[in-house]
C-alpha cells in the first residue's frame, strides 16, 4: 500500500491504494468519481481520458501512483457550477452523444485537441484527432459537429476571459 | 495485474540501485506497452521501477550534426519539438504517427526501443538513420542493438538514457497503419547520410523484427528515386503472414512504402 497524493477537479487528496492499482480506479473506486468510464481496459477506447496536468491521457494505462503529486482533471471537474463547459454545451446543442457511454472521454480528449490547436480546427483534423476514442454507437458524426462547435465558442470565452 | 511494488525513482543511478533490489523488476518509462501487458497478467514485475519523473532523461537536443533525444522522453514532445523538426523532420513525423494522442502523451522513445515491438516505429528510425543508443553502461549501435522480436542487447538492469540521431541529408518515413492498433502493417524509414551513404529499414514486415532492405538501398544508392524501386524485387521469405496480411503483401509493402518515404524525403 501506498498513499497517493494528488489534486483532483482542484481539491488536493490523499489516498491509500496499492501499488497495482490503476489511476482509473482510484478515481472511481476510491474518489467515486464515476464519470470515468472503463470501457476496453486496454488502452483502446479511451471512455477512460482524463486531464494530467492539462494533458489528456488514459487513466486505464496508469498506474495511481504515477499520478501522485499531479494535477488530474476528470469530467466532473470542468464545468463552472452549474454552467456546462462549452466542449459539454457543444455536445448536448449538437446531439453529440447517443448512449452516453464514451461522452466522458470523448469531452476530454475533444478539449485537449481544442487546445492544442486552437483556431486551426477542421473537421478531417477533428476526426483524425480523436482516434483514440471510440463510440460503439458509431455517432462521430455528431461528436466532429459538437467539437467544431466547442472550437468556436471555447475561443469565445477565452477571448472575454 | 498481479501486486507490485511501485518506485519512482529520481535519478538514473537510484532506478539501477532499486532495480537490483527486486527479485524480478521491471523498468516502467511512459507505461503504454507494459501496463497493458501487467494488465492481461502477461508480466508479473515484483517491483516497477519509473523512470518518467526523472530529468536527465527527458528533453530533445540538437547539436551540430547530431539530434539527442533523452530516454524518457514523450512522443508528443519529439513531434512537436523545434529542435526536432528541423534537424530530422522524418523523425518529428514518424513520432506523431504513433498510437493515439493519448498514448503520444506518456510513450517514450526509451520504453518504445527497450521494448523491441516487432511492428513498432523507432526502430525503423535508428537504424535507418545509424542512430546509437545510450545507456548508464556504454554506447550501443543501432545495428547491435536490436535482436529480434522484442529482444534487444540491453543487459538486465540496463537503462537507456538517450538516442543520438546523426542529422542526415535527406530522410522520409512512410507507414501502412493497421487501422485499430495503429502499429506499422509495414513502415519504411529511408535515409540518405551526409557521406552519401543510402540506409533502408523496415518495420512490421519482418518475423525478426526490424530490418534492413539492402536490394532497395543499391538501387538508391544509383538513383535516389521513388522510380528506382520500381525493379526491386523483395523477397517474401522470413517476412510476417498473419490475417491482417501474406508475407507477399507485406513485401509488396515495403517497396510501395519505400517510394512513398523517399517521395516525402524529396
Amino acid at each position: 500500500m501506498s498513499t497517493v497524493k494528488l489534486t483532483v477537479n482542484g481539491k488536493a487528496v490523499a489516498v491509500d491504494v496499492e501499488d497495482r492499482t490503476l489511476l482509473v480506479h482510484l478515481l472511481r473506486d476510491h474518489l467515486n468519481l464515476t464519470g470515468t468510464h472503463v470501457g476496453c481496459d486496454t488502452s483502446q477506447c479511451g471512455a477512460c481520458v482524463v486531464h494530467l496536468d492539462g494533458k489528456a491521457v488514459k487513466s486505464c494505462t496508469m498506474l495511481a501512483g504515477q499520478a501522485d503529486g499531479a494535477n488530474v482533471t476528470t469530467i466532473e471537474g470542468i464545468a463552472k457550477g452549474d454552467e456546462l463547459h462549452p466542449m459539454q454545451a457543444a455536445f448536448r446543442d449538437n446531439h453529440g452523444l447517443q448512449c452516453g457511454y464514451c461522452t466522458p472521454g470523448m469531452i476530454m480528449s475533444a478539449i485537449d485537441i481544442v487546445h492544442r490547436h486552437g483556431g486551426q480546427l477542421d473537421e478531417p483534423t477533428v476526426r483524425q484527432e480523436l482516434e483514440g476514442n471510440i463510440c460503439r454507437c458509431t455517432g462521430y458524426h455528431n461528436i466532429v459537429k459538437a467539437v467544431l462547435d466547442a472550437a468556436g465558442r471555447m475561443k469565445v470565452s477565452q477571448a472575454a476571459e | 495485474m498481479y501486486q507490485t511494488t511501485y518506485h519512482r525513482a529520481s535519478s538514473v543511478d537510484e532506478a539501477a540501485s532499486l532495480f537490483a533490489k527486486g527479485t524480478e523488476a521491471k523498468f516502467l518509462a511512459g507505461g503504454q506497452t507494459l501496463l497493458p501487458v501487467m494488465k492481461q497478467r502477461l508480466a508479473s514485475p515484483s517491483d516497477v521501477i519509473d523512470l518518467g519523473k526523472i530529468k536527465e532523461l527527458i528533453g530533445v537536443e540538437a547539436s551540430g550534426d547530431t539530434l539527442t533525444i533523452k530516454a524518457a522522453t514523450p512522443h508528443y514532445d519529439v513531434a512537436t519539438s523545434d529542435a526536432a523538426k528541423k534537424a530530422i523532420p522524418a523523425l518529428a513525423y514518424l513520432a506523431s504517427l504513433i498510437g493515439d494522442p493519448a498514448v503520444r502523451y506518456r510513450g517514450t522513445i526509451g520504453g518504445s526501443i527497450a521494448n523491441n515491438d516487432p511492428a513498432a516505429d523507432y526502430p525503423a528510425a535508428l537504424l535507418a538513420l545509424g542512430a546509437t543508443v545510450k545507456t548508464n553502461k556504454r554506447s550501443i549501435s543501432a545495428e547491435d542493438f536490436f535482436k529480434g522480436l522484442f529482444t534487444t542487447a540491453l543487459e538486465d538492469g540496463e537503462i537507456i538514457t538517450a538516442v543520438s540521431f546523426p542529422v542526415p541529408q535527406k530522410a522520409g518515413y512512410a507507414k501502412m497503419r493497421h487501422p485499430a492498433s495503429r502499429f506499422a502493417l509495414t513502415a519504411v524509414f529511408v535515409a540518405q547520410t551526409k557521406s552519401g551513404e543510402v540506409r533502408v529499414a523496415a518495420t512490421g514486415a519482418s518475423q525478426s523484427g526490424v530490418m534492413r532492405v539492402g536490394a532497395i538501398e543499391a538501387a538508391l544508392k544509383a538513383n535516389w528515386s521513388p522510380s528506382a524501386i520500381d525493379g526491386v524485387s523483395v523477397s517474401a521469405s522470413n517476412l510476417l503472414a498473419d490475417i491482417h496480411g501474406t508475407a507477399e503483401y507485406r513485401a509488396n509493402l515495403i517497396k510501395v512504402m519505400a517510394q512513398r518515404a523517399v517521395a516525402a524525403a524529396g
